[in-house]
């Protein structure tokens, strides 16, 4: 057996720890990567790259579509557009395999040993990696645990056959003609509203009351409204039951059995901690549930083993493994380092697009703050009008006494790129007149942002 | 039925493995709650590994002597209850740990050996929630820069008044605090200093530190206190200085306590002795050479008062008075400031009532002298003065047993309260 010994040894190569693995070794610490799959994790691979790619292209048809149904307000006309699907999937592919490269790039850049196989724990120290090869054994001063996560199954929809995962969707030889959507959470949302642009006959299941329950109604009523112009059919308070005959069985909200045609059945419940057959049960870790429990440093309840990322619990979000394992590497490397962060923001790519950093106005209420709260609406904005995007808003909750920004909250297009502005702001510790007072580009979407402090301030200019 | 696996927890600082050094169970043997399963040996510590669970053993991983892997496998117990290795409802309940909190299935070890830090003591059901925890509002506010550079310096911004809106932490609130420390209330005129003064520790200095740090490094010292009445020799002493001459100068305690000490060691040769610890080897002398101790302008120099065994009372004065002259002059030679056998030290009224002498490496004893006083004493009817002196006395215990270093004491102890013996032939 091979045997390999390192100061950090990283179990995954997902945002998460390749962002771990490229710290250390610019910090000098000699590091191991174990990854059983393509660099890059399930963000990279089969997530937010590829999902985010299909999108765009939803969203080119869909331009074209509306030209080609005469409903351009601007007076755009096309002919019927088709989409080459195969192409679109090879378009996104090629798209993955340059970023999959790029970390290979980075990481041999930062002097860090990548070994491809699946990685078990003899005990706290030692991985054996069982590659193509054979066994290597890796003693590591610390380990670092970064797995990820995987789509969860419905015992009775197990994936297989027209039964798909978030993973399948993004490679199907074609654009399903009806698509059921089992779970209304971002995932879902986004892929069922992209090949509803694409023109599958989309419909979502919820068991819960509204589609994005995570989010306020405020924030989620422009997406469902945009959905029904979409065709898309939102049945919320209903629950799946099982697949027969190219249908979903469902129960619907008052109870009684319905059946939907369906060609495939898109199964997006949530996610859960890819830490099977890591041999996790050798170290005896404390657990948060399915999570491993961790604490402000990332630490597990082993010394010398720390954990980031989708395995330690939501929020499961790229960005967040990404700044843990940023972290943990300078930790590792002997740097005074504990998680700090004010917020970590969260993104919806739906149509139109959601955006959350920090407290919504319900959850600082709950966190005993007074409150004061700011909302400018894009159809008072020149440049959501100039693009033909005048839904949504942006929300600002402030502290009532101090006018410390707790959270801002957006929806709407393109709003996306506004997270940046928002994270920096609360990261910062802003307040009101810090956003209020400084400049904002005209004519842009983040003027909105400005706007809505003005008005929590109480003179907004142009509402 | 379950079964429950117990593993050897993470024993301390940086440690990787422990050898097993006893198995207080066997397989068939029930073990409830906290009992003990084994003990094991770090290069720090020995350790004990309590049974988290109640239950049968069924099953134990390796030999005495058998060096095991921190996280490996140590027993398995066949409990009644249900499942394997759940965590119990009690660690899922609590708040998530501070840093290394021990796994629910291995509750922490506990260290026989004294004085040593374990990472973390026994269960602690109830935490106070981490930082991390703290809701976001209650964060101290400050940018991620500002919260860097606290890091880095140790600062706990939580500690730190914020100059800027919202009670926000400025650049130059944080070096404000560190320049300064942390707020707290201060008199009129008493103002803080902060001021740091550097003195190069060199010549005398230096070598002074190299050697106590050689003798305390090296030497596991054992420090006998004992009173000495010394009525009877200050009566002897007073009578002796009545008529001092020229040739018989003023005595002090010192050369009777040297003549004590030729006596004692010429029955306990192996206190007059040199342990060189590099080469094994004990040189024990026949030739007493006493190193007074005295301090001096430029620090302790030790002068030598060669053959002891070869003086009588005020030949042993006289080279005392002798050298301490020299010695304070800085006219002393190297000869006269080396080749001790054993010393004496001293600081006459500022002697307190015990100190803990620190050996004259590589010799292996010391005999501190500390102040006289009248004292009452209990003379079996009524409390007498009597003029009392302790010796607090330090002793090689690598090779000097404390039975040996006791009746050495005692033997000196005799010799001073009775002086006549020290004229006395054996």
């Amino acid at each position: 057996m091979e045997e390999i010994a390192c100061k950090l040894l990283v179990i995954g190569a997902g945002p998460g720890g390749y962002v771990c693995a490229i710290r250390a070794g610019q910090l000098g610490v000699d590091t191991v990567i174990v990854e059983r799959g393509r660099l890059g994790g399930s963000c990279l691979n089969v997530g937010c790259i590829p999902s985010k790619a299909l999108i765009h292209v939803a969203d080119e048809f869909e331009v074209l579509a509306t030209a080609a149904a005469g409903k351009s307000v601007f007076g755009l006309t096309a002919s019927a557009p088709k989409v080459d699907f195969a192409k679109a999937v090879a378009w996104k592919d090629e798209i993955v395999t340059r970023l999959n490269n790029g970390v290979a790039g980075l990481l041999r850049k930062a002097r860090v040993k990548i070994v491809h196989g699946e990685a078990k724990f003899r005990d706290g120290k030692t991985v054996v990696v069982e590659t193509e090869t054979g066994l290597t054994l890796i003693r590591a001063e610390a380990v670092v645990i970064a797995a990820g996560s995987a789509p969860v199954e419905l015992r009775f929809l197990p994936f297989g056959g027209d039964v798909i995962s978030s993973t399948d969707a993004l490679s199907l030889p074609e654009v399903p003609k009806r698509l059921a959507v089992v779970g209304g959470g971002y995932i879902g949302l986004e892929l069922g509203t992209a090949f509803a642009k694409l023109g599958s006959k989309v419909t979502v299941v919820e068991a819960l009351p509204r589609i994005l329950p995570l989010y306020d109604q405020e924030l989620t009523a422009p997406v469902a409204r945009r959905l029904q112009e979409l065709g898309v059919e939102v049945l919320t308070g209903a629950k799946a039951e099982g697949a027969s005959h190219g249908a979903l069985r469902l129960a619907a909200a008052n109870g009684h059995p319905k059946k939907i045609a369906a060609d495939k059945i898109l199964v997006t419940v949530g996610r859960a901690p890819a830490v099977a057959g890591l041999g996790l049960e050798e170290l005896v870790l404390d657990m948060d549930g399915r999570f491993i429990r961790i604490g402000e440093r990332c630490e597990t309840s082993m010394r010398g083993v720390y954990a980031i990322g989708d395995v330690t619990g939501e929020p499961m979000l790229a960005h967040r493994a990404m700044a843990q394992g940023e972290m943990v590497a300078e930790i590792v490397a002997g740097l005074p380092r504990a998680w700090d962060k004010r917020c970590i923001p969260a993104i919806c790519f739906t149509d139109p697009e959601i955006v959350s950093a920090g407290l919504s106005p319900d959850e600082a209420r709950a966190a005993g703050h007074e409150i004061k709260v700011g909302q400018f609406p894009f159809s008072a904005s020149g440049r959501a009008m100039s693009r033909h995007a005048e839904r949504g808003f942006v929300r600002v909750v402030a502290q009532a006494d101090r006018n410390l920004v707790l959270g801002i909250q957006a929806v709407g297009q393109g709003v996306s790129e506004l997270s940046a502005a928002f994270g920096l702001a609360i990261e910062m510790g802003a307040t009101l007149e810090d956003i209020a007072g400084t400049i904002h580009a005209h004519p842009t979407l983040g003027e909105g942002l400005q706007e809505a402090s003005l008005k929590a301030l109480g003179h907004a200019l142009h509402i | 039925m379950g079964e429950h696996v117990v593993k050897l927890p993470d024993v301390g600082e940086g440690v990787a493995e422990a050898e097993l050094v006893e198995w207080h169970v066997k397989v068939g043997d029930i073990v409830r709650e906290d009992d003990l399963l084994a003990s094991v040996m770090t290069d720090k510590a020995t350790v004990e590994i309590p049974s988290p669970v109640e239950g049968e053993i069924v099953w134990t991983g390796g030999e005495i002597g058998d060096t095991v892997a921190i996280g490996s496998v140590l027993v398995r117990v066949k409990t009644a209850g249900g499942g394997a290795s759940k965590p119990t409802p009690e660690s899922q309940a609590a708040e998530a740990g501070p840093p290394l909190a021990p796994p629910a299935e291995a509750p922490a070890p506990q260290a026989r050996a004294p004085k040593r830090e374990l990472p973390l003591a026994r269960p602690a059901p109830k935490r106070e929630p981490v930082a991390s925890r703290r809701a976001p509002g209650e964060k101290p506010v400050a940018s991620p820069a500002v919260r860097l550079l606290a890091r880095d310096a140790g600062v706990d911004l939580r500690q730190v008044t914020g100059s800027g809106p919202a009670g926000r932490i400025t650049g130059d609130d944080l070096d404000a605090f560190i320049a300064r420390g942390p707020d707290a209330p201060r008199g009129p005129g008493l103002a803080r200093k902060t001021e740091v003064t550097e003195v190069k520790v060199v010549g005398l200095r230096r070598r002074i530190a190299e050697k106590m740090a050689l003798s305390k490094s090296r030497i596991p010292h054992i420090t006998i206190v004992e009173e000495v009445d010394v009525t009877a020799l200050e009566d002897l002493r007073a009578a002796l200085n009545k008529k001092p001459t020229a040739e018989k100068p003023k005595l002090t305690v010192l050369p009777f306590l040297m003549r004590a000490m030729v006596r004692a060691l010429a029955e306990q040769p192996s206190l007059n002795a040199l342990f060189d610890d590099d080469a094994g080897v004990i040189r024990q002398h026949a030739g007493v050479h006493i190193g007074v101790a005295a301090q001096t302008p430029s620090g302790l120099l030790v002068p030598v008062v060669k053959h002891a065994e070869a003086r009588d009372l005020w030949d042993c004065a006289a080279e005392v008075a002798r050298l301490a002259e020299r010695a304070r002059d800085g006219t002393a030679s190297r000869d006269e400031l080396s080749g001790s056998t054993i010393t004496i030290t001293s600081l006459g009224p500022l002697g307190a009532i015990a100190t803990t002498p620190v050996i004259n490496y590589p010799e292996v004893a010391i005999v501190g002298v500390n102040r006289m006083a009248i004292r009452p004493m209990w003379d079996g009817a009524s409390f007498a003065p009597r003029k009392m002196m302790n010796l607090s006395s330090s002793f090689d215990h690598r090779v000097i047993d404390g039975w040996d270093a006791a009746v050495f004491v005692q033997r000196l102890k005799e010799l001073l309260e009775t002086p006549a013996l020290l004229f006395v032939d054996a």
